[in-house]
């Protein structure tokens, strides 16, 4: 038999196993790996749904660890998310932040009443313009920012007990302990 | 068949081929936003066909009504208002989503297997070929049935 007629054999097992590697390593299929990570997060500063006059932004947020958590009554994931949050704020390792996206506030604030509040604030992004200068695709979608400002961990997508583990405590310092509560917050 | 037949279907296969060639625009496109200068339309088209909605990942910008395609549309109308150039707003864009948001890759180094793939391909299948249709060219010169080839 003609060796070169297992030429084409030979190339389909190279394709067969560029593409198995390929797509074994890819970390998750379809995700959005966002540059931001590792660096300083977008100034943002946004009024706080209990009350709009005053603003919360990332300089007053400057040296403390917080969690911005991304979300919006209308966002079926975030109600999936939300027994999570409610429970790492129990733990109150790190203050979670909420920028409540594209919402009314009325509905934002019965959602908070009816199934509890997980965030020290919330603040309200209603026209969408800071979700965009985040890198924001779709809710929910978390970022872990430390005290310098910089963004060490972005999650798109829903964080289950096990992402908050492994995802978020993980790279906290020992022993972080945080301010569980601030004037202001509902 | 006949010249004119030919002349016909000639015409027929470039109508046919320009048709998929040429860079067609949407006529379904959902976005009834447009900006007082026609310059800056005209950009504004380009862009939101050139960029992906983050979401809804296989639409361009121009495609999608999703809310997240709506307020990217409204941040380069903005940034274009404010006499920012295509590459700033790429440029911003970019460092938000990753160049996943670009249809287009960009040409870099890190790209370069990207772009260079089909052209390597491109040129092996010419040489490959070449040589095949040397070595049939062979085969006619040194055939023997010569009625086959006076017929």
């Amino acid at each position: 038999m003609n060796p070169r007629f297992l030429v084409p054999l030979g190339l389909f097992v190279v394709l067969v196993v560029v593409l198995a590697v390929g797509i074994n390593h890819s970390r998750e299929v379809g995700v959005l790996q966002s540059p931001l990570v590792g660096r300083q997060i977008p100034d943002w500063n946004l009024p706080t749904l209990t009350d709009p006059g005053k603003t919360l932004g990332s300089q007053a947020l400057k040296g403390q660890w917080y969690v911005l958590n991304v979300w919006g009554t209308w966002c079926y994931a975030c109600r999936a998310e939300h027994s999570a949050l409610l429970r790492a704020q129990r733990d109150g390792r790190v203050q979670i932040i909420g920028i409540d996206w594209k919402d009314a506030d009325s509905d934002a604030l019965d959602w908070l009443s009816k199934l509890g509040n997980p965030y020290s604030q919330v603040v309200t992004d209603h026209e969408g313009r800071t979700a965009i200068d985040l890198g924001i695709a779709a809710a929910p979608e978390s970022f872990l920012v430390n005290p310098e400002g910089v963004i060490v961990y972005k999650q798109p997508g829903v964080i289950t007990p096990e992402d908050w583990q492994r995802e978020f405590l993980s790279r906290l310092p020992p022993q972080s302990s945080v301010p569980t509560a601030i004037p202001g917050a509902s | 068949m006949s010249r004119l037949a030919v002349r016909s279907n000639t015409v027929w296969l470039a109508c046919v081929m320009l048709l998929i060639l040429s860079p067609v625009r949407m006529v379904w496109a959902v976005d009834p936003a447009t900006m007082s200068d026609p310059a800056l339309q005209a950009r504004y088209e380009v862009l939101i066909h050139e960029l992906r909605c983050v979401q809804c990942e296989d639409n361009s910008l121009a495609d999608s009504d999703a809310w997240i395609a709506t307020d990217l549309r409204r941040q380069i109308r903005d940034m274009l208002s404010a006499g920012k150039s295509d590459e700033d707003i790429k440029g911003y864009l970019v460092s938000r989503y990753s160049e996943f948001i670009l249809f287009r890759p960009a040409y870099s180094w890190r790209n370069a297997w990207l772009w260079g793939l089909p052209l390597f391909l491109l040129i092996l299948g010419v040489v490959i070929a070449v040589r095949i249709i040397h070595q049939r060219a062979m085969l006619v010169d040194n055939d023997d049935d010569v009625d086959v080839l006076n017929s």
